[in-house]
């Protein structure tokens, strides 16, 4: 497992080497954009930005589809597999706080059982 | 086998469920075997609440807890952790505090921005189903909060990409 997330690790930070990589990654993160879009925006050719869109989405990073003659890009699946990752994360935490204040409303209904009865309730 | 000689029946283990229900909203559920007056007061008395609120097994634990549970009262939840050279602080006040059905408060160790949460006690044949909404200010500020990995529950390889992730991000914003 960890071995398996190195290895990834690795083929995600090559692919973050670049800055241009670096920059078309922030910019989807704002909004999709097709390649025509990333290659004006880096003032670079179609088949340079097409070769830089293909190692993000190698690493996972970044997912194209096409529709039509336009490839739209969007961040990669790697991004949503890290928020369902970072929501059961968040789902475990409050699972394990909640079995410890199982135990303190355990102790509180009992308590309130016993001092019922000494009022005579 | 302990707990079968402390407890009564053991209940049927009730579920807790986590779900990103919107862009800028995460919702947490689960029902307790309690009437809500009794779930509500451990949420509310702060020896109470450092009973539960730092589980053992995410190697958190409580320096110190303050909570002045009433409409405008301030609350800060101080923590140590292995892993973190400086304790970590949790502060913010709480907006509403209707008994034994509603909480709301804020989070502000972020600074400006942060969530606002609301946790909601419901009542129902004796059990008690709570439901907690964290509303963060935007998409962004979601998406951020993910990407920080700070829930403890992260692998580590992925909490550094994730900082990397969050440096370029920040960076690219900055430079706008």
């Amino acid at each position: 497992m960890v071995q398996y997330s190195v290895a990834r690790l690795d083929v995600s930070f090559a692919a973050l080497s670049d800055p241009t990589r670096r920059g078309v990654l922030t910019q989807l993160g704002r909004a999709d954009a097709s390649i025509t879009d990333l290659a004006e925006k880096f003032h670079m050719t179609l088949t340079g930005m097409k070769k830089h869109v293909g190692v993000l989405e190698q690493a996972g990073l970044v997912a194209t589809e096409k529709v039509g003659r336009v490839r739209t890009c969007k961040l990669g699946p790697r991004r949503l597999e890290e928020e369902t990752a970072w929501i059961e994360g968040y789902r475990q935490l409050w699972a394990s706080r909640f079995e410890e204040l199982d135990k303190v409303v355990e102790e509180l209904k009992r308590k309130e059982k016993i001092d019922g009865r000494k009022n005579g309730k | 086998m302990d707990a079968r000689m402390e407890s009564e029946p053991t209940p049927v283990k009730n579920l807790t469920t986590a779900e990103r229900k919107s862009e800028r909203e995460l919702v947490v559920t689960r029902t307790f075997n309690a009437p809500a007056r009794i779930v509500f007061e451990a949420w509310t008395q702060p020896e109470l609440l450092k009973r539960w609120w730092a589980p053992k097994g995410f190697g958190i634990s409580f320096l110190s807890c303050e909570a002045d549970v009433r409409v405008g009262g301030k609350y800060r939840f101080v923590f140590s952790h292995p892993a973190a050279p400086q304790p970590m602080a949790f502060f913010g006040k709480y907006l509403e505090v209707i008994p034994h059905s509603r909480l709301v408060w804020t989070n502000e160790e972020g600074g400006e921005g942060g969530q606002v949460t609301t946790v909601t006690f419901e009542e129902k044949g004796g059990k008690t189903l709570l439901v907690m909404r964290d509303l963060y200010p935007s998409k962004e500020a979601l998406d951020e909060a993910i990407a920080s990995g700070s829930t403890g529950g992260m692998d580590e390889t992925f909490e550094q990409l994730d900082e990397l992730l969050v440096a370029l991000g920040a960076s690219g914003k900055s430079s706008q």
